[in-house]
């Protein structure tokens, strides 16, 4: 479903990413884990449109979407809940979320079936975005990253500043967002919960990928090494 | 007393026609965080497209205001979509530069083209019909359809704003262009659609301002003063708070008027520094 092939982005003159290969199938989830400045978040931002790239490396759906521009990405199903949530703060809860749709793609996801999912947004609707608790804001970014109905949805460090019991609260509405065959790359801090959610991992050090395996196949050892760059000391 | 209580109504109504001439420089700033040099050249610009209809097809000046409306809100799109989106960025200065530049080319074009005479735009005997309360009040027509005119487009803009889809995609590109870019807003194409709009309200102001008074190719720079002043006092990128400041603007030009013909003017320039000085957030910021 979405195949990218020796990314490379650059900040200026700082290069964030080597040469990233990358692949993720209908329905799987995914997990990019790695320490801060790895990487993860530029190499979402590059799927995403908001990093400008070389045409042929990223393909999705078998269609080139490395040249895109991030509002035909999203118009494309890709969408993003990005770092630090950048909920529009001069609009209510409700206009957020009606602004996810504008990509124009219809699908299951309404303002109905977000607020089932997410229940405590709905009491709040009315409510400016950035008065709610940070648990909710992450769930109203992700409802809004919903509503263009994506084949793809990107969760960039959802657990960011969130307490454990909240993370587990949102991740708890991953199998039901997964229910509908519905693709997620997720970034994650939390190496215990990337492994617990994800069908796949990908490892990312100084803006190369060090690691990747399905979370049974990986042993602690292996993570650490491709987490931090340690030296595996038995081999 | 009642010299007060008249002096207080006219500048209310004179403030309706300040509204106009500010409210599209409040949408330029409030979306874009751009200041438009050029909002009062363009203002003339509108007064002028309306003198060709007026002129050659005898058509009344409230009736012009409709195409030259839409040709002014095309011309904003593309001055926006052309020139002002190339210069959009961190740096405030270049788009202010940009339009500033604007404003030199379309002072010496209209003087070019109309001469440096003044014009004004004529409907007969409306401009001095009155209503009159009481024995010693009148209220003038026209400045009385100004006002609620200002007042209409002020409430149609605010609802435009608030409950339409193209409003949430204003606001959202005000707030964050980059994530609006995520959801499927293109911000060069919301940038667009706020200056067209900002320049379809001049134009009531411009017609209006023609009718009222005269104008001349260097109207425009003294319009932008009032304009910005009425902005600066309400708050920037509050509508409804460049309302209010439009008319506290105008009643403090009745007022100084008052003491004197030099004083109105100056009056209104003293109560911009005075909020200014106290309050320089203004009286009803939207934002901090």
């Amino acid at each position: 479903m979405l195949q990218v092939r020796n990314l490379v982005a650059r900040y200026g003159d700082f290069q964030a990413l080597f040469g990233v290969d990358f692949s993720l199938s209908q329905g799987q989830i995914v997990a990019l884990i790695g320490a801060n400045g790895a990487g993860k978040s530029t190499f979402l931002k590059s799927i995403a449109g908001q990093m400008p790239n070389k045409s042929g490396e990223i393909r999705f759906n078998s269609e080139e979407i490395g040249s895109l521009t991030a509002d035909r990405v999203v118009r494309r199903g890709v969408s993003m809940a990005p770092e630090g949530r950048r909920l529009f703060r001069s609009l209510t809860v409700e206009e957020n979320l009606r602004v996810g749709a504008f990509a124009g793609r219809s699908g299951r996801w309404t303002l109905d079936s977000v607020y089932a999912l997410f229940p405590a947004l709905r009491d709040k609707r009315r409510q400016s975005a950035t008065a709610l608790s940070g648990g909710q804001q992450q769930m109203v970014a992700i409802g809004r990253g919903l509503m263009s109905n994506p084949d793809l949805l990107m969760c960039d460090e959802l657990s960011l500043g969130l307490s454990p019991a909240v993370v587990k609260d949102i991740y708890t509405a991953f199998p039901l967002i997964r229910a509908e065959g519905l693709s997620a790359i997720v970034v994650e801090q939390d190496i215990d919960v990337a492994l617990r959610v994800a069908d796949y991992v990908y490892c990312f050090m100084h803006g190369r990928v060090t690691l990747h395996g399905e979370p049974g196949a990986l042993t602690k050892q292996q993570i650490s090494a491709a987490y931090f760059g340690l030296e595996d000391k038995r081999q | 007393m009642m010299e007060w209580v008249d002096t207080l109504i006219q500048g209310v109504l004179l403030g309706g026609l300040y509204a106009l001439f500010a409210i599209g420089l409040s949408i330029t700033y409030g979306v874009m965080r751009v200041v438009n040099i050029a909002h009062g050249d363009f203002m003339v610009l509108a007064a002028y497209l309306a003198l060709w209809p007026v002129t050659h097809l005898q058509m009344h000046p409230f009736l012009a205001i409709v195409p030259v409306v839409v040709l002014m809100f095309c011309l904003g799109y593309t001055v926006q979509r052309l020139m002002l989106n190339r210069t959009m960025g961190p740096n405030f200065l270049a788009p202010m530069l940009l339009t500033f530049g604007l404003s030199v080319i379309l002072r010496n074009g209209l003087q070019q083209v109309y001469h440096a005479d003044s014009r004004s735009l004529q409907i007969g005997d409306l401009a001095i019909d009155s209503l009159h309360i009481g024995s010693s009040l009148a209220i003038g027509a026209f400045p009385l359809i100004v006002f609620v005119t200002s007042l209409t487009l002020t409430a149609a803009t605010s609802l435009l704003f608030s409950q339409t889809r193209i409003g949430i995609a204003l606001r959202a590109t005000s707030d964050d262009p980059e994530t609006a870019g995520l959801m499927g807003i293109r911000a060069s194409h919301t940038y667009a659609i706020a200056l067209g709009l900002a320049f379809a309200l001049v134009t009531v102001g411009g017609v209006f301002a023609g009718i009222r008074t005269t104008f001349s190719p260097e109207s425009g720079p003294a319009t932008l003063l009032y304009a910005f002043e009425a902005v600066v006092i309400g708050g920037m990128g509050s509508l409804w708070g460049t309302f209010a400041g439009s008319i506290i603007l105008g009643v403090a030009q009745g007022v100084g008027a008052n003491f004197g013909a030099g004083f109105g003017v100056l009056a209104g320039h003293l109560v911009f520094l005075a909020v200014l000085f106290f309050r320089p957030t203004g009286l009803l910021a939207r934002t901090q």
